[in-house]
């Protein structure tokens, strides 16, 4: 097999990359309606959109319950989203290959 | 564009969650069959990524803002199949953690902004692949514009949603061109922010971008010059 090149820095500098625009030019981000509520609110079926059942959540809204600095508030909730998204979309993979070397065990490594 | 709970009715949702959770099976499969350890941590990272990038709403005209989708970015970097679980982890992170698009909207967004910006993004960038020449500028050039394509056909997706199942009564001509008109606009933004990514990690890791594999030398197949001499 072809060597192939270490991936841990590279993984760690995006994981920066991803939690610096999260908490520090996400709070900065326009707050004006995106474009499909600016398009439900012209054709006026906005008023049919009904309150997000878990809108009393924690960090509902991207914002941290309890920190009232709104650009504090909105990094943090962002920081804790790079976490949970990271780790989420890391272990549905571990739990493909988990599932998977159950299924079939993979073949004896080659030595030679 | 996250979908709420209550533009599209609940028939058409329960539908939509029901082919969505088809497509992520099928994803699931797929990815399995070529799964490598490394894919893992990439994985992990292209949905914290995305996560983060979707945060950053950018004014596109007075008064709207756009922000990226980004499945067209996924699939280049780790490929279609692996980079639309991404989408949806993504998506189920911020339904159920950030009250971000409806709980029972929730298969119609991992459709719509997860698997159309996916699969229409990654064919036109195969597409344009095969026309441009083979270079790190052709595949940013490629993915830039496919981009592009995908937020438009995700903007066509919704429409087909409303047409099938939406509320409030709007006509679907004119939901149709005002999405298809502002999307154009949040489009360029999605463009412009995959070409970003994919041409800093071609510089950085040219090797790790799934949509440029057959740029990397050390996957190349070469033959012992000793072999021709036998």
């Amino acid at each position: 097999m072809a060597r192939r090149r270490a991936i841990g820095a590279f993984v760690g500098i995006g994981l920066l990359v991803a939690t610096m625009l999260a908490f520090f030019v996400s709070p900065f981000a326009s707050s004006q309606p995106d474009g499909l509520e600016r398009v439900s609110i012209d054709a006026g079926f906005d008023k049919t959109a009904k309150a997000h059942a878990l809108a009393d959540g924690p960090l509902a809204d991207y914002a941290v319950r309890g920190v009232d600095q709104e650009r504090l508030s909105t990094g943090l909730s962002g920081i804790v989203g790079v976490v949970l998204c990271f780790a989420l979309g890391a272990g549905v993979f571990v739990a493909i290959r988990a599932v998977r070397s159950r299924q079939a065990p993979p073949p004896a490594p080659f030595s030679g | 564009m996250h979908i709420p709970d209550g533009f599209i009715d609940a028939r058409t949702s329960l539908a939509g969650a029901a082919v969505a959770a088809g497509l992520v099976g099928v994803s699931v499969k797929q990815a399995a069959r070529t799964l490598d350890d490394r894919q893992i941590p990439l994985a992990g990272l292209t949905a914290a990524y995305i996560f983060a990038l979707q945060m950053l709403n950018f004014p596109v005209v007075s008064g709207t803002s756009g922000h990226l989708l980004g499945g067209c970015m996924a699939a280049v970097l780790v490929g279609p199949w692996v980079g639309s679980l991404c989408m949806a982890v993504v998506f189920m992170i911020q339904a159920l953690v950030f009250a971000d698009g409806g709980l029972s909207a929730l298969g119609l967004n991992i459709i719509v902004m997860g698997y159309v910006t996916c699969f229409v993004g990654y064919g036109i960038f195969l597409l344009l692949r095969s026309i441009l020449p083979p270079s790190r500028r052709g595949v940013t050039v490629s993915a830039a514009v496919a981009a592009w394509c995908g937020v438009i056909g995700s903007a066509l997706v919704f429409v087909l949603y409303y047409a099938i199942g939406g509320t409030g009564g709007a006509s679907v001509r004119t939901v149709m061109s005002a999405m298809v008109g502002v999307h154009a606009l949040v489009g360029i933004g999605e463009a412009l922010l995959t070409g970003v990514t994919v041409g800093a990690v071609l510089t950085a890791r040219p090797d790790l971008v799934y949509g440029a594999r057959d740029l990397t030398p050390d996957l190349e197949l070469r033959v012992p010059a000793t072999v021709g001499s036998l």
